[in-house]
């Protein structure tokens, strides 16, 4: 269930014919549109364009909408939901401010390269470019940060474009698809076309490597002996963590992932380095600087991955493996580009490996045992740590509880900024599809809303939020939307009434002049919990945090868990922005 | 360095802000740009002279091909290709000068499209050179008004 199928096509839900003659509504073949595609959760909030789509949510059973309290929630809802199902997530908003309130959504998903599809209303055509009431060009506005959007003129467009929209937002390197819907048009009558497989001229993304690069890829990695595996999101988003894992152990080779590739590798594993970059782990930055050979693998050389580009893997042959021919070569010069699916492109690499004839597997693993010798030196040297404190909360403390309680099974939302760093350090990912976050974008009230598309999409989970007590604030009023949808969503703020991750840059570069992030006035969490009939808790010493987790843990509710943390933590390592990977400011 | 592109997308409502717009965030340079159907009615050809490295130009068409209405980008300097452009030019006419402005547009086989006592508007159709070379010789006699098309360009047959 879990991960994105990235190039293989769906096979769309038949259905029974007879009915096709007669003539249906633009709402109701939105309707039937959703169910062929086997959408059967959507996060919305009505307005005066969509009040016939939502008229005809309600003789539609087979889809639950749930009714968020922001439009910009729905979004970050539908992501999760889709990060999680490894599927499309479907949000949808009015026109005017509801579509202008899901851009951050939508930007969020397009960095992340997260599928969901957007359905926003519109002013009827008659009165679209009149400045209407609740008019805003939503095409227009959100152009740059979608893989495509349309603006359904003609009714008969309209099923062929949401066919579309759902095969661009699910193949290739996924995104956000938004469909601006005027309300003329969903009230107009339609035939409905039957359900044929997608074809389009100008859209058909490469997914099968080059035997050609494959082969010069691997003879390359044999000349390595310093050889560093860096993954991304790709992995995640393609199902690759399987052959990921598989080629890693056979060659021997060092894996380090970055925020969005968390999960995709075990993170328990001898192998794993953990993440790399601006708060990476000392081994994984040190690595990188020292291999040889960079795989780089479904990554994209992200500004928070390499810091100063000139001192990046500098002495190492790069590989790298993207779906997004754009991607390859952008930032830094790669020496053999392989655009494919990544999970195709490591078969086909593990499968060079296993059937050449000039490879002995054992002497490359004993090829590379100094390297790991080294990398474990590191690794000993430096681990991630901080200081322990016997009276106050610390916040790392707090998230290596979460995932001992939770048997590192959780599903962890995050919003941005410390917490998220923390997070991403002490939760120890094993598995992918477990670890949202607003990766690229960086959206703070991202985690909350995700959480609870996240819990749509796995009853069955525990879902956490790990939160700042700045970040939670910006979409707080989920609150109302987890209580109405039951779901137990436990909501972790690591408390230090600070921006902390504005205030931590403040304290290294600017003086400690605290400009705008103290957050002295606050709401009290426990009792803002309760007003929403959620259930709230509060830890402000180390002892009472194992309690805490447990009792929020054993609730069936919306808990939110307030942890007072020592105040003014920094997250460690931490690479100075526009810096060398290896100048690491450590605990 | 300087290219031309020669990008063919779908006729559809948008698509030149979409190219437009990837120009503009991405901080990419136009220097001109012209578009306007092919023999096929639903695709547009757009041509586009851009200038940049060879990794910035190698964006700029990897960036183009990702655009779902992008049919096939074309870098011309790669290729053996000719390349147009017309100017309309309203240069000063008066009795002094009218005869050297002739000779002028003669000379780059231009035309006359439009007279008045104290002016021509002049068209002249060439390589961006040639443009550029006419404008430089009727500047001194005093140009008044300049529109361009930016250029158009073509690959030549493989002989």
């Amino acid at each position: 269930m879990y991960g994105f199928s990235q190039c293989a096509h769906k096979p769309l839900k038949k259905f029974v014919p007879g009915i096709e003659i007669m003539q249906i509504t633009g709402c109701q073949a939105l309707m039937k549109c959703l169910k062929e595609q086997n959408v059967d959760c959507i996060f919305g909030y009505p307005g005066g364009a969509i009040i016939d789509i939502y008229d005809e949510l309600l003789r539609t059973p087979e889809i639950t909408h749930v009714l968020v309290r922001h439009e910009q929630a729905a979004v970050h809802a539908a992501d999760a939901y889709a990060r999680v199902k490894g599927d499309v997530g479907v949000a949808l908003a009015t026109s005017g401010p509801g579509a202008t309130n899901t851009v951050t959504g939508i930007a969020s998903a397009y960095l992340d390269s997260i599928p969901i599809v957007v359905f926003t209303g519109q002013v009827p055509t008659s009165l679209i470019g009149n400045d209407a009431f609740q008019e805003v060009d939503i095409v227009g506005i959100t152009r740059p940060c979608t893989k495509h959007n349309y603006l359904v003129k003609d009714v008969k467009d309209l099923v062929p474009t949401i066919r579309e929209a759902f095969h661009i937002a699910r193949t290739g390197r996924p995104g956000p698809v938004l469909i601006d819907l005027p309300k003329d048009v969903m009230a107009s009558k339609l035939t409905f076309p039957e359900p044929e497989p997608v074809q389009m001229r100008t859209y058909r993304p490469t997914c099968e490597p080059h035997p050609g690069q494959i082969d010069k890829a691997c003879k390359e990695i044999m000349k390595a002996s310093r050889p560093v595996l860096y993954v991304g999101g790709g992995i995640i988003a393609s199902k690759a963590s399987g052959e990921l894992t598989e080629l890693a152990r056979k060659l021997n080779i060092p894996v380090t992932m970055t925020l969005m590739g968390l999960g995709g590798f075990p993170g328990s594993d001898s192998l794993s380095m953990g993440m790399l970059g601006m708060h990476g782990t000392y081994s994984a930055n040190m690595a990188v600087a020292h291999c040889d050979m960079l795989i780089a693998v479904g990554s994209r050389f992200d500004d928070r991955v390499t810091g100063k580009i000139a001192a990046f893997a500098p002495h190492a042959k790069i590989i790298h493996i993207d779906i997004d021919p754009s991607s390859i070569s952008k930032n830094v010069k790669v020496h053999v580009p392989i655009v494919a699916d990544c999970k195709k492109a490591l078969a086909d690499m593990n499968r060079w490996f296993d059937s050449s004839p000039d490879v002995n597997l054992k002497a490359v693993h004993a090829k590379h045992d100094p390297w790991l010798a080294q990398i474990k030196e590191w690794k000993t040297a430096h681990p991630l740590s901080y200081v322990e404190e016997t009276d106050i909360i610390k916040p790392q403390f707090v998230v290596q509880k979460l995932h001992e309680l939770t048997g590192g099974d959780a599903i962890i939302c995050t919003e941005v900024g410390q917490n998220q760093m923390w997070a991403a350090q002490f939760y120890q990912f094993d598995k992918p599809n477990q670890w949202m976050t607003s990766g690229g974008l960086g959206v703070m009230g991202y985690g909350f809303p995700a959480s609870i598309g996240a819990q749509m999409a796995a009853p069955d989970k525990v879902v956490i939020d790990i939160a700042g007590d700045g970040s939670i604030q910006m979409n707080i009023q989920e609150l109302a939307t987890a209580r109405q949808y039951k779901c137990p969503v436990k909501i972790a703020i690591l408390n230090n009434h600070y921006l902390g991750m504005v205030r931590q840059w403040q304290e290294l570069f600017y003086d400690k002049q605290y400009s705008g992030t103290i957050l002295d006035v606050a709401p009290d969490f426990v009792l803002l919990a309760q007003a929403y009939g959620a259930v709230g808790l509060r830890a402000t010493k180390p002892s009472e945090v194992e309690p805490v987790i447990k009792e929020a843990l054993a609730t069936k509710n919306t808990v939110i868990m307030d942890f007072l943390i020592s105040r003014e933590e920094g997250v460690y390592p931490m690479v100075p922005a526009g810096k060398a990977t290896t100048e690491m400011l450590l605990v | 360095m300087r290219h031309t592109l020669s990008v063919l997308l779908q006729n559809k409502p948008g698509v030149l802000s979409r190219v437009t717009g990837l120009f503009s965030g991405r901080g990419f340079n136009i220097e001109s740009l012209t578009v306007a159907p092919t023999i096929e009615k639903e695709v547009s050809c757009l041509t586009l002279v851009t200038s940049g490295d060879e990794s910035i130009i190698e964006q700029i068409t990897k960036q183009l091909h990702k655009l779902i209405d992008v049919i096939k980008v074309t870098d011309m300097s790669e290729h053996e290709y000719v390349d147009r452009e017309m100017a309309l030019i309203r240069v000063k006419a008066e009795a002094s000068t009218r005869a050297e402005v002739l000779r002028v547009i003669d000379i780059f086989r231009g035309k006359v499209v439009d007279v008045s006592p104290k002016s021509y508007v002049v068209e002249v159709t060439g390589s961006q050179t040639k443009i550029k070379a006419i404008i430089d010789i009727l500047r001194p006699i005093g140009i008044q008004e300049i529109v361009r098309t930016g250029a158009v360009a073509m690959t030549r047959a493989v002989k």
